[in-house]
Formats: structure tokens, C-alpha cells, sequence
């Protein structure tokens, strides 16, 4: 057990409250707690005496990592924030808020659920999925897709077979049963994330300007409830768990993981939207993280109140529930809600009507202090404003030094790779895992629910889902290609960024913002916090670029173990971008035989960090792919007029196993194949499976073929005409690589075969 | 001519399917909340896809004690039409009101996709309007495998009651088309007297053109068409 060493808390149990009051924890028991000796001094100054246990277990998860972003923080804040279109900024709000126009907007956000699912899959999944669509609704906007970015280790392994099974299963029976469909996603499967995976989950949501709800809490007087789910031990303790490295005994904290009820939450999304509707809410929170502690704290210290609240009233699952598991429970599908006085019997006959719970725990008081009574007793006095981030949490500048790897990766020649058997790589990738069809997985989620995919009939680069009473669309991806990153994180990031760029601008979308989810290793490493810190600057440069500001999102460090160490550095970008018009959505799949193939951008005899020669040439070691941002920018910028001015029938980006795999998921799509010819100044291998970015293919039909050069050569991006769209075989220099049914029937198989295996 | 849709708790299909009706056909129709006991004089009751009750015991187990299913059950007594789909139609069969059962696909696991379905007859209130041809219609289920002795379905054939089977994209109904297990490839079935029906696709998702599929509409303009007719 987590507290087995604990003595103190395990005689606790035993004895009457009291007891804990009366024997005031020390500073060792700070530190089991995760604290630091100069955070518990700092403690001590804000209360102005020695915290009791119940406050101190009340600090080390309002300043873990997970809720404090302490040692993010100073980084986070230069991230670029500011735009037209932004409704509440980063940090403000449960989720980022854009404005869409027709008195709409987009609510979204991303968020990891990395430590739960390495240990129990299937929850682990499930409650990612839920608190994400939990922090949509809770700012009033009904959650209209779902996207998720998924890492995992090796996949011949019986283990990551195990894990990938467990989170597919998570995410789909509660995204399913939810009812909000899953649009999209990426898989990437690696040995770096053997023992920890990564799940993150990201959702997005639409709400009319006027019925945005806020997280605050004030006016004296006004009851405070708690709805929904009952309260549990289970997650105890989450937020600390989840800023630490997982070790073997990590297992022992399987309490520590939360257990997900989709029904309940579907009853929570109808009853928060429909009371949120009656405009008698001051204020809203979803309990995630440190559950009842984090929602009074983060709500008080915004609106500048107090609260008192009886612990005894919080409707729980288990009978002598201690304060402090009381105030630090992640039971999932609960939200604690702050109404205008006088509108009671309003509100709880609306949940009544939904047949959930709605308690009033308290009412908000004068002042800055979080009250906590249990019947007359008070467990817990603590100032708001000190728990939370933005107010007295800590803040730190972690040091951190160039890791001797980011040189070496540089001196890669490619000269030493012999030009391979191009057929046997193009085999190799259309059935690699990083590459294959992820069919197997997203078979598994309802895709369709709400009645908004238009990819389900066409697929895009990026998920487009309709807007319902309006003519536009919201585009959404998640990227991140986290063997980039490593091999530099400044570039890496950046081209994260562009990549979900080129996604939503090739589904025919203009890139509106970002949220991101930064998954790293322990920030308390030098080498672990250069990566951070250049992702962030990469991350910042090409946000500025686009002009797609960052809403918010997540960090999760702590993404290391004592074996495997820190995975590659995973800051996945979810964008968002809008189609004014539906008309202009355009797909990936070629239309026509015989339309001309186009390839649009920098041609270069790249091969960096390509699967080709990361998977195939066995070559772990090189650094990041040919990028340039001033160019990737114009090449999309012309792009978004092309499609938008109907000259070409299919955008495909090209990304992962290069050109090749870009013009066979095009032809697979379509049923129909290609025949085109190589570049003989540019090395073939490169050419064909070489993945320097700023590239999309485009297919034409012939009679606008000459407008698309003069019009791409007008605005200085490369276009060069390569082949066109065939019947059915996928031909290079003259040569029949396979038919389009050999592809399809290797290509949509692969993964299945490995984790059915 | 009025339909109503009923919500459970749990009914996520509900909205879905409002839209088609309203938006996509243009017809009158309510909502009807599973505690009341008043279908509010609508013609055609709808028991919408979703997992009523979260779907725990097992499919529609919980849903059919809801209290507006003693109306459901008169009206589908009086002759009354009453469709249901995907979780609809696994509530039907719990409510006795359909034959059979839905059991777990065979690969125990949820499958959302496309599928091609065909009409077996155009002779019901809920296939006069289809073709001699394969409609593209989504599924999305995880317990979605039709159920019944030997003895019953050779009944339900006889009857004519089997209206809809997986097929292939050119209408062959084969072995392949059957992704779920489902015995002979029913897909949708009615009761004896023709006017209560389940599917388990949802022709609710293929009814706005935007989404670049309008196969299910056949299936809603055979209801409306019967309810002229009536």
C-alpha cells in the first residue's frame, strides 16, 4: 500500500479524528507526501503554524506538478497566447475558447492519462477520456468529437499487446457509451515507451458566446453543491502519483488509479449543460486532479471568496472517509457547482430529473479562506489563493544542459547507407507499425455518433466534423513525431506544429490554435529539461508563425522509469482549424485515373529520422528531418488558396515513410493506383521514403494543370508534376511496385496481425 | 403525421435521429422523456441507438421497464408502427415486442463502420421504398449478433419477417458480409403483424448529403410511405 510505511496515518484510521489534528505531521512525512523541506517551510509561513495532516496532503497536491505546473510554469507563460479569435486565454479557464462566429465557439483541449494507463489500461484510457469531455462541458460547450494520440512500446511484445488492447477498450466502451464520437488519432509505437506509455486524450466542444460557463466561485452566501458521482478512495493521491517516475512498486498504487462510469457522465453532460442553461450558475468545475480540493481552491482563488464546506455532507461510497480522502478523491463524473441563491429548487429539480446526486456542501463566504468542517469540527483552514497555480504555488527555473546525444545525432551521413531493394522498403513500411493502417483500433470507436464526420465517406488529413445549424466545419489533428523531437527538440516541436498545420490546411481548414499536451521525462533532469525548454521555443516560433496561439493544455512529466528511462519527448500538438464553408472540405483520396500528381514543396535527398532509417537501415541515430519554417508557411499558404479556388481534387501531406506512403494511402483510398517517375538529381531512397517536411501531393485534373504551376511558381513554392493517378498499379520508373489490392490487403491487415498475433 | 423519439437515459442516438427526422426529412417529431406516460399522439414511436441504462445487466435490459414503455407496448398492441435501432432494437426484443436476441459480436468486440445491408422484401411498412440493390449503411454495436433457435428463425423466414441482411458492396449476401455473426445475416427483423421493426444499422447516419451518404433515407421515406398510406 502507498501509506504502509506511514504509520501515522495507518493509526489514524484506527483512532478518532482527533488524532490527526493533535499530532501534527513533520517534515518527513512532507516529503513521503512529495514535498519538498523549503515547500513545507514555505507552508508554514502562509498558515502561519504547522499544517495538520489533512492540510499538508491539501499542499502536496495542490503543488504537485500535476496541479501546479511548478516546474513548467516560467516556461509556459512565453508561449505565444494572444489572438483574435481567442475567447479565454491559457490557463484562465477549463479549456481553451475560440471564437468560430455565429455567435459560436470552440471549446478544446487536450490532457494525458499517461501514469493511470501504464498500470491499468483500460480505466486508466476510459477516465482520460472522461475528464477531458469534462472539462468541455464544464465551460458550458457540448463536446462534438474526440480525438486521442497514443505512444506505446514495442508491439511484438506481450506486454504492449496487453496495454494496447486495454486502452483501445478503455477509450472506445466510454467514448461509445458517452456518445460523443472519435474522429481521429495517431499511434506511434516505439522501445522508448516499453514502460511508459502515453494516452492522451483531446476534445472539442461548441458553445453559443452567451452560455460560456466560468470556473469562479463568489458571492457570499451562494450555496456551493456537489453533483454527480458519489465520492470514493479511489485516485487518492492521483496528481501525486502522477509527478513521480514509475518504478516497480507502482503497482502497489493501483488505488491510486480512478474507475470511470460513462453512463454517469453522459447523465452529467445533460444535466450540467441543461442547469448551466437556466443562467443561475456563478461557476462550475469538474473534479479531475485533487477532486473537491482543486475545484474550491481554483474557483475561490479566481473570484476572489472564500467557502465553508461540510465534508460530512459530500455523498460518499464508503462509510468513516477521512478529510483528507474526502478532499483529494479522484472519483471520476463529479462536478461541484457555486448557483445564485434563491435558485435551489431549480437546480436540484433538474438533477433530480436526471437521477443525480446534488448535495450542497457549502456556501462562499467573505474573505479568502477554504473552510473544512466535519459536523462542528474544522479539519482544514486554508488561504485559496496559495494552493493554486498563478497565485502562491511555487514556481521553479530548473537548470539544464545540451545532452551530449544532440551533437553526435547531427554528424549522421547519409552517404554510408547504400541505396536499398526499393520494393522490399516499400513493403517493409506500408506494413510497418508506425505505419500500417490503424483499422484495428479505430474500428473500435464509434466514429459516427452525432452525425457530423465527413471524413466517414471521405477521409482528410485532419477530422472535419460539420457544425450543425451552421455552414462550417471545425478541422481538428493531433501530431507529434516524437523521434524528431529527440533528435532536436527545438526543430522537432516546431515541426509539430507545422505538421498539424499541413493536416488541417490540406482537409481544406485555416489553422485557428493550439493546445498541447508536453510529455517528458523527470523535469528535475538537466538533459530531460533542455528538451523542454527547446521544445517550447520551437513550439513558440512556429505558433507565431501560424498564427495559432496556444489555449492550454497539459504537462506531463514524470514520463521515465528506472529501467528504460525518459521516453522521447512527446509534445503533441492538437490543432484546430475552421472551415467557413463546408464546400471547401477536401479529401485525401485520389478521384480520377488519369488526373495529374502533383508534388508541392522543397524536394530535398533528405533521409534524417525517417522510419526508412530509423526502422529499416537500423540507423537510430540522426538528426531531424529537412525543415524550414518560412517555407512550410508559404507553401501552405498557397496551398489554402489552391484548394479553396477548386484547382486540385485530393491533398494528401507527406509525413511518415515519405512520398511513397503518402501516394499509396492516396491510391488505397481510392481504389486506384500510380505511375510516376523519380528525380534523378535527388537520391532515390530519399526521394521515395525520405520524410523532409513542407511536402504535400496533390492531384489534379489535366485541363487545370497548367493554372496549378503558374499559380504555385507565382507564389515561389516548387511544384513539380510527377506522374498521375492509374487503374490500379502503384508504378516507379517504369516498374510495378505492387497493385493497389496487394497494398491494401498488407497495409489494412499489419497491426492487426501483430497484436492479434 | 407526428413521430416521437424516446429518450432514455443513456440514449445517445436520440439527437441523431431527431435531426434526420426533422432536418434531413422535414416531418413532425417530439421527444418523448422514458417517465412519462404519454406518447403525446405521435403516429410512429422511435427507440433511438445508445446505451440505455449504460447498457449494464445487458443491452436494453433496464431501458424496457421504463415507464413510457407500457405506452410503447400498447401502441405496438393496437397496430401502431414502433422502429428501433442498434440499441433500439435490442431493447424491442428485451420488451418481447420482437423475437430473438442480440448477443455480443462474435469477436467480442465493438465495431463501428460501414456496412451494406439489402432488403430482403419491399412488401413491410419499412422496405417499400428500397431498390433491388446494396445500401451503404453504418453500424456501430457491440452486441449486435441476432439471436434465435433454429425453430424460431425458420419461422421468422417463413413469415417474411427477416427484412434487411448483410451483403456485400454488389448485394451478394455472403459469409464476409457477416462481420458480426450474426445468424444468416439478419441485420433487421419486424414481428409477425409487420408494424413494429429493429435494425441494428443506423440509416439516421446516412440521411445528410453533407456526410456524402444518403442510403438511409430509403428506409425513412418506406415509414412515411406506409403512414400515407395507412
Amino acid at each position: 500500500m502507498f501509506f504502509g510505511s506511514f504509520d501515522a496515518v495507518k493509526e489514524a484510521i484506527k483512532r478518532p479524528l482527533l488524532f490527526i489534528l493533535e499530532q501534527l505531521p513533520t517534515v518527513e512525512t512532507a516529503h513521503k507526501l512529495g514535498l519538498l523541506t523549503e515547500e513545507y517551510e514555505r507552508i508554514i509561513e502562509i498558515l502561519g503554524r504547522k499544517p495538520n495532516f489533512t492540510e499538508l496532503s491539501i499542499f502536496s497536491v495542490m503543488w504537485s506538478e500535476h496541479c501546479s505546473y511548478k516546474n513548467s510554469i516560467v516556461w509556459l507563460k512565453t508561449l505565444p497566447k494572444d489572438g483574435p479569435r481567442m475567447l479565454a486565454k491559457a490557463g484562465e479557464e477549463n479549456a481553451g475558447l475560440v471564437d468560430i462566429g455565429n455567435g459560436l465557439a470552440c471549446s478544446f483541449k487536450i490532457e494525458s492519462h499517461n501514469h493511470p494507463s501504464a498500470l491499468e489500461p483500460y480505466q486508466g484510457a476510459a477516465t482520460g477520456v472522461g475528464g477531458i469531455n469534462r472539462d468541455i462541458f464544464t465551460m458550458g460547450a457540448r463536446p462534438i468529437a474526440q480525438l486521442n494520440s497514443l505512444r506505446f512500446g514495442n508491439p511484438n511484445l506481450e506486454k504492449t499487446k496487453r496495454l494496447v488492447k486495454g486502452v483501445v477498450k478503455g477509450i472506445g466502451d466510454y467514448g461509445n457509451a458517452f456518445g460523443i464520437p472519435t474522429v481521429g488519432g495517431e499511434v506511434y509505437f516505439d522501445d522508448i515507451y516499453n514502460t511508459n506509455i502515453l494516452v492522451n486524450a483531446f476534445s472539442a466542444g461548441i458553445v453559443k458566446t452567451d452560455k460560456v460557463a466560468k470556473a469562479i466561485s463568489y458571492g457570499v452566501g451562494n450555496p456551493v453543491y456537489i453533483v454527480g458521482a458519489a465520492t470514493g478512495k479511489d485516485g487518492i493521491h492521483g496528481a501525486t502519483f502522477a509527478s513521480e517516475d514509475i518504478t516497480a512498486s507502482s503497482v502497489d498504487k493501483l488505488p491510486s488509479v480512478q474507475v470511470g462510469d460513462p453512463f454517469m457522465e453522459k447523465l452529467l453532460l445533460e444535466a450540467s449543460l441543461e442547469v448551466i442553461g437556466t443562467g443561475h450558475v456563478i461557476g462550475i468545475q469538474d473534479m479531475g486532479a485533487a477532486g473537491i480540493i482543486c475545484s474550491t481552491s481554483e474557483m475561490s482563488a479566481k473570484g476572489e471568496a472564500g467557502m465553508n464546506i461540510w465534508l460530512h455532507k459530500v455523498p460518499t461510497r464508503q462509510a468513516n472517509m477521512l478529510p483528507f480522502e474526502i478532499l483529494l478523491s479522484e472519483s471520476q463524473e463529479r462536478m461541484l457547482v457555486v448557483i445564485e441563491k434563491g435558485y435551489e429548487a431549480e437546480i436540484e429539480g433538474i438533477f433530480q430529473k436526471w437521477d443525480l446526486n446534488c448535495v450542497q456542501i457549502g456556501e462562499v463566504t467573505e474573505g479568502d479562506r477554504l473552510h473544512f468542517y466535519v459536523g462542528e469540527e474544522l479539519v482544514a483552514d486554508v488561504p485559496a489563493d496559495d494552493l493554486v497555480l498563478g497565485g502562491g504555488a511555487p514556481q521553479y527555473h530548473r537548470e539544464y544542459t545540451e545532452p551530449a546525444y544532440f551533437e553526435e545525432f547531427k554528424k549522421f551521413d547519409a552517404s554510408t547507407i547504400y541505396q536499398p531493394n526499393y520494393k522490399e522498403v516499400a513493403s517493409f513500411l506500408l506494413t510497418h507499425p508506425n505505419i500500417a493502417s490503424r483499422r484495428w483500433i479505430y474500428k473500435q470507436y464509434d466514429s459516427m455518433v452525432g452525425t457530423a464526420n465527413m471524413n466517414t465517406n471521405e477521409p482528410s488529413d485532419a477530422a472535419v466534423v460539420n457544425i450543425k445549424g451552421t455552414n462550417k466545419a471545425i478541422a481538428i489533428t493531433v501530431d507529434c513525431n516524437g523521434r524528431y523531437v529527440n533528435a532536436d527538440p527545438e526543430k522537432g516541436c516546431a515541426i509539430a506544429v507545422s505538421e498539424a498545420s499541413r493536416n488541417v490546411v490540406c482537409a481544406g481548414g485555416v489553422p485557428v490554435a493550439i493546445t498541447n499536451n508536453l510529455n517528458f521525462g523527470n523535469p528535475y533532469n538537466k538533459e530531460v529539461y533542455w528538451q523542454f525548454v527547446h521544445a517550447i521555443k520551437g513550439m513558440t516560433a512556429a505558433c507565431l508563425k501560424f498564427e495559432t496561439p496556444v489555449t492550454g493544455g497539459n504537462v506531463s512529466f514524470y514520463n521515465q522509469s528506472t529501467d528504460g528511462g525518459a521516453v522521447f519527448p512527446t509534445p503533441t500538438i492538437g490543432m484546430l482549424g475552421l472551415l467557413d464553408n463546408v464546400n471547401q472540405k477536401m479529401g485525401m483520396a485520389f478521384k480520377n485515373e488519369g488526373d495529374f500528381i502533383y508534388l508541392i514543396g522543397e524536394v530535398t535527398p533528405d533521409i534524417n529520422c525517417s522510419e526508412y532509417l530509423y526502422s529499416y537501415c537500423g540507423v537510430k541515430n540522426s538528426t531531424a528531418p529537412y525543415f524550414d519554417l518560412d517555407k512550410e508557411y508559404a507553401m501552405q499558404q498557397a496551398l489554402q488558396i489552391a484548394i479553396r479556388e477548386k484547382m486540385v481534387n485530393s491533398a494528401h501531406d507527406i509525413s511518415d515513410g515519405g512520398l511513397f506512403v503518402t501516394l499509396a494511402e492516396s491510391a488505397m483510398a481510392a481504389n486506384l493506383g500510380f505511375e510516376i517517375n523519380t528525380n534523378s538529381q535527388i537520391r532515390k531512397d530519399a526521394y521515395l521514403f525520405g520524410e523532409g517536411q513542407g511536402r504535400v501531393v496533390v492531384s489534379v485534373t489535366p485541363a487545370l494543370a497548367s493554372e496549378l504551376e503558374s499559380f504555385f511558381a507565382s507564389k515561389q513554392v516548387p511544384v513539380t508534376k510527377i506522374g498521375k493517378v492509374d487503374k490500379m498499379a502503384f508504378m516507379i520508373d517504369g516498374e510495378v511496385f505492387m497493385t493497389c489490392d496487394e497494398a491494401k490487403d498488407h497495409y489494412d491487415t499489419a497491426l492487426e496481425n501483430i497484436l492479434e498475433g | 403525421m407526428k413521430f416521437g423519439v424516446v429518450v432514455f437515459p443513456g440514449s445517445n442516438c436520440d439527437e441523431d435521429m431527431f435531426y434526420a427526422l426533422s432536418q434531413n426529412l422535414g416531418v413532425e417529431v417530439v421527444k418523448l422523456w422514458h417517465k412519462q406516460h404519454s406518447l403525446e399522439g405521435c403516429d410512429v414511436v422511435v427507440l433511438p441507438g445508445g446505451f440505455s441504462y449504460g447498457d449494464y445487466l445487458r443491452s436494453g435490459a433496464i431501458a424496457r421497464f421504463s415507464p413510457i414503455m407500457d405506452e410503447v407496448i400498447e401502441h405496438a398492441n393496437k397496430g401502431g408502427i414502433v422502429f428501433g435501432i442498434c440499441n433500439g432494437f435490442q431493447i424491442l426484443t428485451q420488451a418481447g415486442l420482437l423475437p430473438g436476441a442480440l448477443l455480443h459480436n462474435s469477436n467480442q468486440k465493438f465495431v463501428c463502420q460501414n456496412t451494406f445491408i439489402k432488403a430482403e422484401h419491399t412488401n413491410s411498412h419499412f422496405t417499400n421504398a428500397f431498390e433491388n440493390r446494396a445500401y451503404k449503411i453504418p453500424v456501430a454495436h457491440g452486441e449486435g449478433r441476432f439471436f434465435a433457435s433454429e425453430a424460431a428463425l425458420d419461422e421468422i423466414e417463413a413469415n417474411n419477417q427477416v427484412l434487411f441482411r448483410y451483403c456485400d458492396a454488389h448485394g451478394n449476401i455472403t459469409e464476409e458480409a457477416n462481420f458480426n455473426g450474426t445468424a444468416r445475416n439478419i441485420a433487421g427483423i419486424m414481428n409477425k403483424q409487420g408494424n413494429v421493426f429493429g435494425m441494428m444499422p443506423h440509416p439516421e447516419r446516412a440521411a445528410d448529403a453533407i456526410l456524402g451518404n444518403t442510403d438511409g433515407l430509403a428506409f425513412f421515406n418506406s415509414v412515411l410511405l406506409a403512414t400515407q398510406n395507412a
